[in-house]
């Protein structure tokens, strides 16, 4: 049975496409047939990230418009066979979405994959609404910080009355917390929130928490999504995020500081000054 | 943190203990007010049917002439009713 997965979170350049690249990639990796679709019309990113930004021809609204068939704006992932991209347009029309279309395409989607993921725009407007409203499950991306702990609140208030699921009083949507951009030197220094705080105060099962690293920059100016790199830290935490998931059990990573020596101590490193 | 740092420990609560309470009380607050509409809205109209049982008020002006308004001072939340008699009654 085909899930349709939106990755949110209100507030804009927490993550949400990194995110949604980074787990669609992970899903195709345990070799899930896996789609994910970038909504934010006008601004389209996705294709960047997942690096196919030179093969995009015809994209949602096309496929929405009927003015394109839906195989035709599929675009197949070079690295992974089962993984695919559903680009965005970079129309201005605001209203070149509406629920109907939007309906129809995901409906054909099901019909061919495991997993839909949803990658939706900043902001509660309809491109976000769109978005989410045929989800089954929703990862709110969270950076540890205030204004995207209240706007990730909002849109859980949102997932609970607006989504076609609320509507039609079926079993809610699943939630899952995704925390992402955590310094635990920073939490340990009391200058950060801290895991359990956003836990706390969002009250949603937590599905993973992915490290401030160096590689998501890498990984974006390459055009590779992050799990491809399985050394890194950040990739690393994505695999884990998509075996929890899948609903397997995997420790929390990445979440303390590393013990260190005596001279250490006494000597801060640079590096960490600047962090 | 350095040495220096752990002999000279300010004593003040860190910046994020200060996040967490200015985020517990904030999403509380927007969580009550999200789920009030409703419940502003049925009052609202079963405030409307008493009154118009015992008022001759048209039913088109009606909404013009009862308000109702919840608003939050401190740590109240007060309600609000503001009705507006026509001039046959006084």
């Amino acid at each position: 049975m085909a899930e349709v997965i939106v990755v949110t979170s209100g507030k804009g350049g927490v993550g949400k496409t990194t995110s949604s690249a980074a787990l669609g990639t992970g899903l195709a990796l345990k070799g899930y047939r896996t789609v994910v679709v970038d909504f934010d019309v006008g601004l389209r990113n996705l294709d960047l990230i997942m690096g196919c930004e030179r093969r995009v021809v015809y994209d949602l609204v096309n496929v929405v418009k009927e003015e394109a068939l839906l195989h035709q704006a599929l675009i197949k992932d070079k690295r992974l066979e089962n993984l695919f991209v559903l680009p965005a347009s970079q129309t201005r029309d605001k209203d070149a979405l509406d629920l109907a279309g939007v309906e129809k395409v995901i409906e054909e989607l099901k019909t061919s994959f495991d997993y839909i993921i949803c990658d939706s725009p900043a902001g509660i407007e309809k491109g976000a609404m769109m978005a989410l409203y045929f989800a089954d499950r929703a990862i709110v991306v969270t950076n540890p910080e205030v204004s995207s702990v209240r706007d990730s609140d909002r849109i859980l208030g949102i997932l609970a009355s607006k989504s076609k699921r609320a509507e039609e009083k079926r079993e809610p949507i699943r939630e899952h917390l995704l925390v992402t951009r955590y310094s635990a030197t920073r939490v340990e220094r009391g200058d950060m929130l801290s895991l359990e705080d956003i836990e706390d105060l969002l009250a949603i099962p937590l599905l993973g928490v992915i490290p401030e690293s160096q590689a998501v920059l890498r990984a974006s100016n390459s055009g590779i999504p992050v799990t491809f790199d399985q050394e890194s830290d950040a990739g690393q935490a994505y695999l884990d995020a998509i075996d929890r998931f899948l609903g397997h059990k995997v420790p929390m990573r990445f979440i303390t500081t590393k013990k260190k020596g005596l001279l250490q101590r006494l000597f801060k490193s640079k590096a960490e000054e600047t962090s | 943190m350095s040495l220096i740092d752990l002999l000279f420990r300010k004593n003040k609560p860190s910046s994020a203990s200060t996040a967490k309470e200015r985020l517990q009380i904030i999403i509380s607050h927007e969580r009550t007010r999200q789920s009030q509409p409703d419940l502003i809205n049925q009052m609202q109209a079963e405030i409307l049917s008493v009154i118009a049982k015992y008022l001759d008020i048209p039913s088109d002006k009606i909404q013009d002439q009862v308000k109702v308004d919840v608003e939050r001072r401190g740590e109240h939340s007060v309600l609000e009713l503001n009705i507006t008699l026509p001039d046959s009654c006084t």
